[in-house]
Formats: structure tokens, sequence, C-alpha cells
């Protein structure tokens, strides 16, 4: 044995130093871009800044403004309806719709764009085809691109956020408060109203705050739609007009609306428990609804179904059908190479850096390391397009000061590291939740017999979490790669020369119109997004 | 020596009474040891201090007549070699059986493992199970993995804590036989943390009682048993009554009669005699002034509670087959092999 003589002082403060050290670097790489992002809104304005806001800035306010509220109002009517209709009544396929209305969240909004343009403008298929029945000119069809197009097609999208939080909270809430109210004499009406949905709006509102994160972030719909918001404008002043400032400053008044939303989602959130019993609360007693109502229920949740989902893919798998002999070629190994590998690697460090962060948190959980660990995890709130920004400025600095001081040749900007630092900031979070459940779940019992056993360290977390947390750390894994392949716009600015996936391929294809030539990708998108909603569906209290 | 605690003590900030104070205790090699206590009397503090998973604020622990903790200083729990077992028994759920054993043995020859392993299993009666998992295991067996998997690094001291609560009592009772005879076979030196005496008496050969935080004996169980130095540890090893009495010559006067004063109290004193249940044997007297009260049969004991004409109520163990009706008027015989009494202003502030 050591004697103790051969300890120093200071030695029980080294692991916490390494440990630290390593979370205060991954908080580091978190809050770099947001700093230097939001250090902007300080900076002189420059011309293309002023040109900006005398012509671009009151437009895309009021875009962002109608487009939110629009979100907020589509995806809360929809979200807790059928949160409601499938969590507390019976009707016929109910069990079906529990788990099917989650699948739109496969589909990335900017395919679901694309799709209902192709089918709904004037030379998509329906026009033509009323056309063909009716004469050549319709008395009247509702216009997609539009505001309201936008708006139906995030919202549907976006809707399965709020209904997964709302049926979790009618699940969990029960019958109990439900039946206590009809005994003092509420109707289902008024019981609905005056009980369940007060009961559920922390998760009702946490649920509308993540959508319409998502929708603020979202660049690939709105650019299909040609609606401008911040995402695209901010696109637009860095590769139109070539002005990264001009591109940073509209990336900093974003990343405040956001943090708006991320104040609130946090305020609300804040008393909400997952139940863990959401099966067990299954089983209580559902209100019974007449055939009519049944029958109401049904045509709501397939008419979702339909336009959401089936529909969509559907017509991608048509498009993709007539086109895939000629357009399907090896340019498409690359298109899904690309993807894939950037996808895995992505992951890779992803859930690298949460285990760290994880697992240094349960060694020394003090008061500096738990707010490390918060601010590494802020980054699911910057969008893709600020975080493009915000990871390209200092990358470019530190370029330049590589060059003048060292005359180096390796530059840092437009490589792959660049990229991966923008994803891993971007989906850290996505994987820090499962990991930091299943690291919760193990007794601290567990590490104290190991380390009586002589294993610390690394090597503990080698051979005694990694492999009790295996179901998280891969469910995280999973999380990111398919974020990953769905990711548009960080991959869009940041990718370097020749790394073309097929989300780039669908936003080229998709701005020259060519529905069918951007289905194919598509399907593969989509496919991979099945995968988390099975992983969901499969622990159905976590949260995605 | 194989741990030797000199003045240790240990504060948490959250708490205003010390977790452990001023504790020096001494643990030979081959000896079990218990420390017995309620719940936030420090026991637990104590074995975790040894086990390294705190450092003292006062104080030194020595292992192997090594220092391994000052304040500020400690060598971490995976350097100490010291086997602990859980309550819960904390065994790895992704291992078998096998190499749960086999996990704490990593620095040795592939061979050398595998002979160990044997060995351990034969040990704890598990060579069937070795390719088992925990969970496919009963509690008593899971028992027997983490007390394995502690024992197969040969370390220098086991702490046990509160090792036997989550068995049912049958279950209990044959653990706490199983474990002791692996440990005596095996020449283990070990620490026990149990808030239950009789659990206390039958494994230990010493037995530290705590209390607040403080060591308040430290003794054979005989020892504390029978002669208790505080009231605490008389109430808290045993049913215990006490009987107020005055010291007058060489006699202690109580309502119970004349005992022989061999405690350290002089003329006049006023004291509380304890009296444990076995020291009282009752005869029914029709002049008796005692009135038995109640009775409850234990199986292999009668206990009664009898009232005596002061009011004052003792109990008494009584044969299995010696059933007496409440109401019985009776005459108590006492005998005491020692006689234990404490200042009656020390017991009343004890009762306070």
């Amino acid at each position: 044995m050591t004697p103790l003589s051969s300890i120093t002082k200071a030695s029980p403060h080294r692991s916490v130093d390494r440990w630290g050290l390593a979370v205060f670097l991954i908080a580091a790489i978190v809050c770099i871009p947001l700093g230097v992002v939001l250090s902007s809104l300080f900076t002189v304005h420059d011309e293309v800044w002023t040109h900006l806001v005398e012509t671009t800035l009151s437009h895309v306010l009021i875009n962002t403004f109608f487009l939110t509220l629009g979100v907020a109002i589509g995806t809360s009517l929809i979200g807790v309806g059928l949160a409601w209709l499938t969590a507390a009544t019976d009707f016929p396929g109910r069990r079906f719709f529990d788990w099917a209305l989650m699948l739109p969240m496969a589909i990335p909004s900017y395919v679901t764009a694309f799709v209902a343009i192709g089918l709904l403008d004037f030379t998509g298929s329906i026009q033509t085809m009323l056309r063909a029945a009716f004469g050549k000119h319709l008395p009247w069809f509702p216009e997609i691109r539009s505001t309201g197009g936008v708006i139906l097609v995030m919202t549907l999208t976006l809707y399965p956020y709020v209904y997964l939080l709302a049926r979790n909270a009618f699940l969990s809430q029960g019958r109990l408060a439900l039946e206590a109210a009809q005994s003092l004499g509420h109707g289902r009406w008024s019981g609905f109203f005056r009980v369940a949905l007060p009961m559920a709006r922390p998760w009702i509102v946490g649920g509308v705050m993540l959508a319409l994160m998502e929708t603020l972030s979202d660049f690939g719909a709105v650019s299909i739609f040609n609606y401008d918001t911040f995402a695209t404008a901010i696109y637009q002043a860095w590769f139109g007009f070539f002005s990264i400032s001009a591109a940073s400053q509209l990336a900093s008044l974003l990343v405040l609306l956001v943090f708006v939303l991320l104040l609130i989602e946090q305020r609300v959130t804040a008393r909400v428990r997952y139940t863990t019993d959401v099966r067990g609360a299954d089983h209580g007693i559902r209100i019974k609804l007449g055939s009519v109502h049944q029958g109401l229920a049904l045509s709501f949740a397939s008419l979702v179904f339909s336009i959401a989902f089936l529909i969509p893919v559907l017509q991608l798998l048509i498009w993709s059908y007539a086109i895939v002999k000629e357009d399907l070629d090896l340019r498409y190994l690359g298109y899904l190479g690309h993807s894939l590998s950037l996808a895995a690697m992505a992951a890779l460090l992803t859930v690298s850096a949460v285990l760290v962060l994880v697992y240094a948190k349960r060694l020394h959980n003090t008061a500096v390391l738990r707010w490390l660990v918060r601010f590494a995890t802020l980054g699911y709130a910057l969008p893709g397009s600020v975080l493009a920004v915000g990871v390209f400025i200092p990358l470019a600095w530190f370029d330049n000061q590589l060059i003048t001081l060292f005359k180096s040749p390796v530059i840092l900007k437009g490589t792959l590291l660049a990229m991966l630092l923008a994803y891993l900031v971007r989906f850290l979070t996505v994987a820090h939740n499962p990991a930091e459940s299943a690291i919760k779940r193990i007794s601290q019992h567990i590490d104290e017999s190991a380390r009586n056993l002589g294993c610390s360290g690394v090597d503990m977390l080698r051979r005694v979490h990694l492999p009790m947390m295996k179901g998280g750390v891969l469910t995280a894994f999973v999380l990111v790669f398919v974020d990953v392949m769905k990711e548009m716009p960080i991959t869009l600015m940041t990718r370097p020369f020749g790394w073309d996936t097929l989300a780039i391929r669908i936003y080229e294809m998709t701005s020259e119109g060519e529905w069918e030539r951007a289905a194919l990708p598509a399907i593969a998108i989509v496919l991979a997004g099945l995968l988390p909603i099975f992983f969901l569906m499969r622990d159905p209290e976590k949260k995605f | 020596m194989i741990i030797e605690l000199i003045h240790v003590s240990k504060y948490y900030p959250q708490s205003t009474s010390p977790a452990a104070f001023d504790i020096s205790l001494k643990v030979k090699k081959g000896e079990i040891l218990a420390l017995l206590g309620p719940s936030g009397s420090g026991k637990t503090t104590v074995l975790r201090l040894i086990a390294g998973f705190e450092s003292p604020d006062e104080g030194t622990i020595l292992l192997k007549e090594n220092e391994v903790s000052q304040p500020g200083v400690s060598l971490p729990p995976e350097r100490r070699g010291v086997g602990m077992v859980f309550q819960d028994y904390a065994l790895f759920p992704h291992l078998t059986v096998e190499r749960n054993i086999s996990f704490g043995l990593i620095h040795m020859s592939h061979d050398d493992r595998k002979k160990k392993v044997s060995d351990i299993l034969a040990l704890v009666g598990l060579s069937d199970y070795r390719n088992r998992y925990p969970h496919e295991l009963s509690g008593g067996q899971q028992q027997r993995v983490a007390l394995g998997r502690a024992l197969a690094p040969d370390p220098a001291v086991i702490l046990l804590d509160e090792p036997f609560s989550s068995l049912d009592p049958d279950m209990c009772v044959r653990m706490r036989e199983d474990v002791s005879s692996i440990l005596r076979e095996t020449g283990s030196t070990a620490i026990l943390v149990t808030h239950d005496h009789e659990e206390a008496f039958s494994m230990a050969d010493k037995v530290a009682l705590l209390n607040n935080g403080r060591l308040e004996q430290h003794g054979t169980p005989e020892n504390i048993y029978h002669t208790p130095l505080t009231p605490f540890a008389a109430d808290f090893v045993g049913k215990a009554d006490f009987i107020p009495g005055v010291v007058q010559g060489d006699k202690l006067m109580t309502e119970i009669g004349c005992l022989e004063n061999k405690t350290q109290f002089t003329e006049g004193d006023e004291v509380m005699v304890m009296i444990r249940p076995d020291d009282i044997d009752l005869r029914p007297e029709e002049e008796g002034e005692a009135i038995i009260l109640d009775r409850q049969f234990r199986g292999s004991e009668n206990h009664y509670r009898v009232r005596l004409s002061s009011g004052q109520i003792v109990h008494s163990s009584q044969h299995s087959v010696a059933v007496y009706p409440n109401g019985l008027k009776v005459d108590l015989q006492i005998q005491m092999t020692h006689i234990v009494a404490f200042d009656k202003k020390e017991m009343d502030a004890y009762l306070d």
C-alpha cells in the first residue's frame, strides 16, 4: 500500500482539474460561437447592415411574427386535440394513432414543404388534374406559396412536439382528477377545459416553445417557400452580399428571440415531472364517445395523419419511382456516403463529449461543474444558421493568427473540423438527455463498489458505467445521427468543398423546382428519421 | 492492529452536530467489530471514513499501521485495499457472478485469477451459479456474491454496511450464520454496521456502541449487555427497567429488595438500578404486592409486564410454559449477576 506521505496535499484535487478542464473546454466550444454572435450586437453597423435594415429587416420581422404566431396556434390546436383524443378517449384505430401520429417527426419540414408545393402549386398535380376536369380556369384555389402555406407545413411537421408532451401530461394526470370533476357536476367538456387542460398547461407550453424554437431555426422549408425569415436572411447576407458581419448581426437578433422562448420554456417546464408510469396510467378508464363523435375523432386523426405523413410519403415514392432509373447513379453513393459518414462522425464526437460531461458531473458534483454543464447544453437553442456564423468567425480569426504568426499552411475554416464543431454545439443537448438519465439510474453504491475493488477514473467509466448505460448511449448516438442527416443550414454553410450530402442535394434540387429529383434523397432521410421514433416508442417516458 | 482510529471527527456543513466526534477505536487481525447504534448515530459515517469515501476533519486513521487519512489528505478508496459489502449489494448488473467476483482481480495473472475465482465461488457456495447474472439470483445469493466479490482481492478488512437489512427475517438469520462462518473461515477482519443489537451480539467479537456521533461504549457483547456504562447503552442493547434506589451502608435499597452495592456510589446517593427482564423471576403469591398486567407469548419465553405496589412497572421473562393469568398477585425474586446503577440526575436527563 502507498504510504500517505507519498500523496501530496494537492492530489485529491488534481483529478477534479482534469475532468473539470475537459468540461470547461466543451462549455467553451459551445459558448464561444454564442458569445461571438451576441457581441456583434454592439459592433458598428456597416453599409450592408444599413442596407439590410432599410430593405429586409422589417419584412423579416413581420414574417417571423406571423409565422411563429400561426405555428403556435396550429400546433397547440392539433397537438392538444389529438393528444386528448388518444390519451383520454377511445375510438376505432386509437391504438394505431397513438404512435402513428408521431411519425410526421420523421419528415424534415423542408421535405413536407417541397411536397406541398409540388402537389398544390399551379403546375402541381392537383391543380393540373382539376383543370383537366373542370376547364382551363379554376374559379379559386388556395395559394400554397403564402404565409398560410408556410404555417400549414410547419404546423404539420412540428405538432408532434406538442402532441407528445400533452399526451404524456394527460396520461400521467390519470382519470382521477377528471372523475372528481365529473362527480362535482362538470360535464365532459367542462371537465376537459377546467381540469385536464389547466393541469397539462406546463407540458403544452413546453411543447409549443420547442416547436417555435424549431420554427425560428428552420432554414430549408422557408427557403423553399421563398419566405424570408432570419435564417434565410443570414444566409443571404453571408453568401449573397458576402457580409459576415451583417450575417452575425442578424444572427444576434435571432438569438435574442430564441432566448426569450428558451426562458419561457425553462420557466414553465421547471415544474414538469415526466411520469415513468405511462403504461400503468394507460389502463385507466377512457371516456366513451358516442358513435358520431367516434367518427369525428377518427376522421380528425386520419386527416392529420394523411396530410402530415401518408400523402407526403406516397408522393415521394411516386416521384422517386418516376425518376429512379434516370437519376439514381454513382453520385448518390457519394451523397449517401457523405451523409452517413458525417452523421457517424458527428454522433461519435457528440456522444464522447456528452460522456465526459455526465461522467465528470457524477464524479465531482460541484456547483461550478453543474453550471458548466448547463452552459454546454445550451446549444440546442442556437439555430443552425446562427451556429454556422458563430463557428466561422472565431475559426477565421484563428486561421489569420496562424497565418500571420507561423505562416502556417493549415486552415481550419471550411474544413470538416469546423462543420463537426458546429454539429457538436447544436446537438450536444439532444445526446445529453438520454445519457444523463441513463447514468442517473446507476446507484452511487456501484461507483463505491468499483472504487473499493481498485477501479476508478476512465477505467471505471469503461468497465462499469459505459456497459450499464449502453441503451442510453445508443439512443443518444441514434438521435444525433439522424438529426445530422436531416440538418440543412450548418451543412450548407460550413461544408468543405465537394462534401455534398443528401440534404444538400435536396436543397439544390428544390431551389430549381425539381421536386421529383429531390424526392429520392428525401426518402433516404425519412427512412433514417423513422429510427428514433421507434426508439421513442420503446421508452415512452423519454423525451426526444 | 489492522485498523486504528485516533480521535477522529467528521462534520458536515449542513448539520450543526458532528456526524462523528472524537472517535478512537482499534480492530485486531481476525476480529469482527460491530458498529451499533440508532440511525443518525454516525455508524455509517465511521464506516465511510475507513473506506475512504469521506475524509476526517480531525484525527488520523491507520490501516495496517500506515496512515491513510488525515485532515485534508486521504488515500482514495481505490488504493486502500478495503472490501465493502453494501446494503443493496451494488452488484454489477452487466457482469456474471464469476466476472463480478473477478472484477477486483484485474492485476492477477489469468491462471491465478481463475483459481481465485473458483476458490471464492466454492467458499460462498455458488459454484453452480458462476454464469448467472445478478438479477437471476435470490437476495441471499446476491448477498453471497457481494461478499465473495469483496473478499476476492484479499482486503485488509471487510466493511459490511447493514448487510442484512434488505432480507426477510428468516433469510436474515440464515445469512448471519453463513456470513459469520465465511468470515471466520477466511480469518477476515471485518467491521459490520447495524442498528440491531441481536445482530451485533451474534456476529461480533467486539461492539462499538455509537450515539449522536459519539462512541458510547466499546467492548465485548456480554460486557455491553451486562455492564452498560450509560443509560443509553443500557436501554439500546435490550429491554431494561430502571428502579429508584438509595445507597445505605453496603446495600442498595430498592422497592424490590436490598441489593449488594457493587457500584461506585456511596452513602446516601440516589440512583437508578438497571434490571433486565431475565433478572426477575415471578412466583404466584396471594399476599404478593405485585400484579401481573399482561403477557406476551414469544415462543421460547413468556414476557410479563408487572406492576409493583408503587406503580412502577417492570418486565420479566419466564419459561415458555410458565403461563399466569392477568391480574394475578405475585412475588418477585431478583437474581442479578451484575448490578448496574446510574446517577438519578443522569438518568432523568437521559429520559428527557
